[in-house]
């Protein structure tokens, strides 16, 4: 046959519509990282718009580089019980035959997998927004994505010890959710509050980009978790429609408590249950019944709505409130896979409901090594970080901007007054001598 | 009478807001302008066209004083707005001819002054 229309055999053990799905997927969640760049952005005030989504084009440029270089390898080489080996390091190995235990080419699972760190990595951004300097970031973002986010993602997805001892996560509770929300904890207490912060009210500069940005990240999520099933099969479409039935029950139960206590619906909270109900779908979408991901999703709000209102009233300025969103909701996905876990929806374990109490330890056993190693690791990468230059811009460049101040732009010029510097020298207008 | 009018950097908007009203003065418009009063033109570069920002966003405050308010307000100004960096704007005071609050038809003086309740 493919003699005859010319075209190469299929490499054994490859399904072209499951690889068909994946190359999909995979594109979709690289659209994630612009979409939380949007939603950051507009939650951010006008003058630092284009450092915020910055930081998300940041993590796309050096996530990409070091999961390329070691992050990779260290999750997904080989069944190390904390890390993974260095055999896959800068692609090697990496091609066409089929990852082991999927049906698609490991190149493929290698780019699924690399966007889902990029994107954790600009999660953690949301913490310290505002303040912290581009270049110091940079060294973070590099750092983080393999000392922090690499290790999570070989315990929980790579054969290290949470998925050996029978944690069950998904799409990334442990690695992406509990791993950039604790770390965005950690983040905020380093770097410090901005200068502001509990004086002045700072508010969102935009409410239509993060609508727009938390519509962008749900569609994206369909193919983060859709795609955690690396096929076609009845996990991936479970955790689909899972992505669909589990965020809306969280805008549902996220309106009324907003009628409750403000008595008036929202649109960035509406943004903020969007985001809310996909993370909490993220670990549990391929292991929970569609009706019990309909209940997760209504009862993930309640936390995370609570963590937002009590931590606006805490000196802790964790910007965009990563914790709550991501790290509160992961973490409450997390450990709902071990109550409501199904073996005839998911083919893999039951949790506490059917009988299986152990699926419930091995749940908690992931719900406080990730934050723990999340939080401690970040803290002490910062403060290195820190140790050798300063993490934020002065009180002077906070008050100016830091679009200005880090990029020399602005989200929003206006060219009035705007004179023309030309590079060879031609007389330009005069203008004053700054005194 | 007088008009006070101050020509603030926008990041010290906020504090200038603070001053005034802590030196209890309650009535007053604010608005964005943009200008140029002699600080360092911004470079910035868009997709390697280079140009220097002439002209820097600033808040406009025009507060109309009773003449035994005109000190108060202006330290309050000067207090809020002051960095000690170029670019920390201008205070201007002029003389005032009439003043009239619309709702009751109070004048000058009485059109000036904040009303409790």
């Amino acid at each position: 046959m493919s003699a005859l229309t010319g075209l190469p055999a299929a490499v054994a053990g490859i399904d072209t519509g499951d690889t068909a799905w994946m190359l999909v997927a995979t594109a979709m969640v690289l659209m994630m990282t612009p979409a939380l760049g949007l939603f950051y952005a507009g939650l951010v005030r006008s003058k630092n718009t284009l450092n915020t989504f910055m930081m998300c084009v940041a993590a796309i440029a050096v996530a990409t580089v070091t999961w390329a270089a070691v992050g990779y390898s260290l999750a997904f080489d080989g069944d190390g019980s904390l890390v993974g080996g260095l055999g896959n390091a800068f692609l090697n190995g990496v091609d066409f035959a089929p990852r082991s235990g999927t049906t698609i080419p490991e190149l493929v699972f290698f780019a699924f997998q690399a966007t889902f760190c990029i994107i954790t990595v600009a999660l953690v951004s949301g913490a310290v927004v505002e303040r912290m300097r581009f270049g110091p970031f940079l060294v973070f973002a590099a750092l983080w994505s393999v000392l922090v986010y690499a290790v999570l993602a070989h315990w929980a997805f790579g054969g290290g010890w949470l998925q050996a001892g029978g944690t069950l996560d998904f799409a990334g509770g442990v690695p992406v959710e509990m791993g950039s929300g604790f770390s965005a904890l950690a983040a905020a207490l380093v770097v410090g509050a901005r200068k502001d912060y509990g004086r002045q009210a700072l508010l969102p500069h935009n409410a239509m980009y993060v609508l727009l940005g938390a519509g962008l990240l749900w569609f994206g999520w369909f193919g983060f978790n859709g795609g955690s099933g690396f096929s076609t099969g009845d996990p991936s479409v479970l955790a689909f429609t899972n992505t669909l039935l589990c965020p809306a029950c969280t805008l549902v139960v996220w309106f009324a408590l907003d009628l409750i206590r403000g008595r008036k619906v929202t649109a960035i909270g509406a943004a903020t249950a969007i985001v809310v109900g996909c993370v909490a779908i993220t670990p549990a979408g391929g292991y929970v019944s569609p009706g019990w991901a309909m209940l997760l999703g209504a009862l993930a709000a309640l936390p995370s709505y609570a963590i937002i209102v009590w931590r606006t009233r805490t000196r802790v300025d964790e910007t965009l409130d990563v914790l709550a969103a991501h790290g509160t909701a992961g973490l409450f996905g997390i450990l709902f896979i071990g109550f409501f876990a199904e073996l005839s929806w998911n083919g893999a374990a039951d949790g506490l409901l059917y009988g299986n109490a152990a699926q419930l330890g091995d749940q908690a056993l992931a719900a406080l090594a990730a934050p723990v190693y999340a939080f401690l690791a970040t803290y002490l990468l910062l403060r290195l970080i820190g140790a050798f230059t300063p993490l934020r811009a002065s009180a002077r460049e906070e008050a100016q901007g830091m679009d200005v101040v880090q990029h020399g732009e602005e989200a929003y010029a206006t060219g009035e007054g705007a004179i023309l510097v030309f590079p060879d020298g031609e007389p330009d207008r005069p203008v004053a001598d700054p005194a | 009478m007088k008009l006070v009018i101050g020509i603030v950097r926008p990041e010290q908007a906020n504090e200038v807001l603070e001053a005034l009203y802590r030196a209890e003065v309650r009535g007053f418009s604010v608005s964005r302008v943009q200008g140029h009063g002699g600080e360092l033109d911004r470079v910035e570069t868009y997709r390697g066209t280079t140009v220097k920002m002439g002209l820097s966003e600033k808040v406009r405050f025009e507060v109309a004083v009773s003449d035994d308010f005109v000190e108060t307000t202006i330290e309050a100004l000067c207090e809020g707005a002051r960095t000690g960096e170029v670019g920390d704007g201008k205070i201007f005071v002029m003389p005032l001819e009439r003043a009239v609050r619309i709702r009751t038809g109070d004048t000058d003086h009485g059109a000036v002054t904040p009303v409790d309740k």
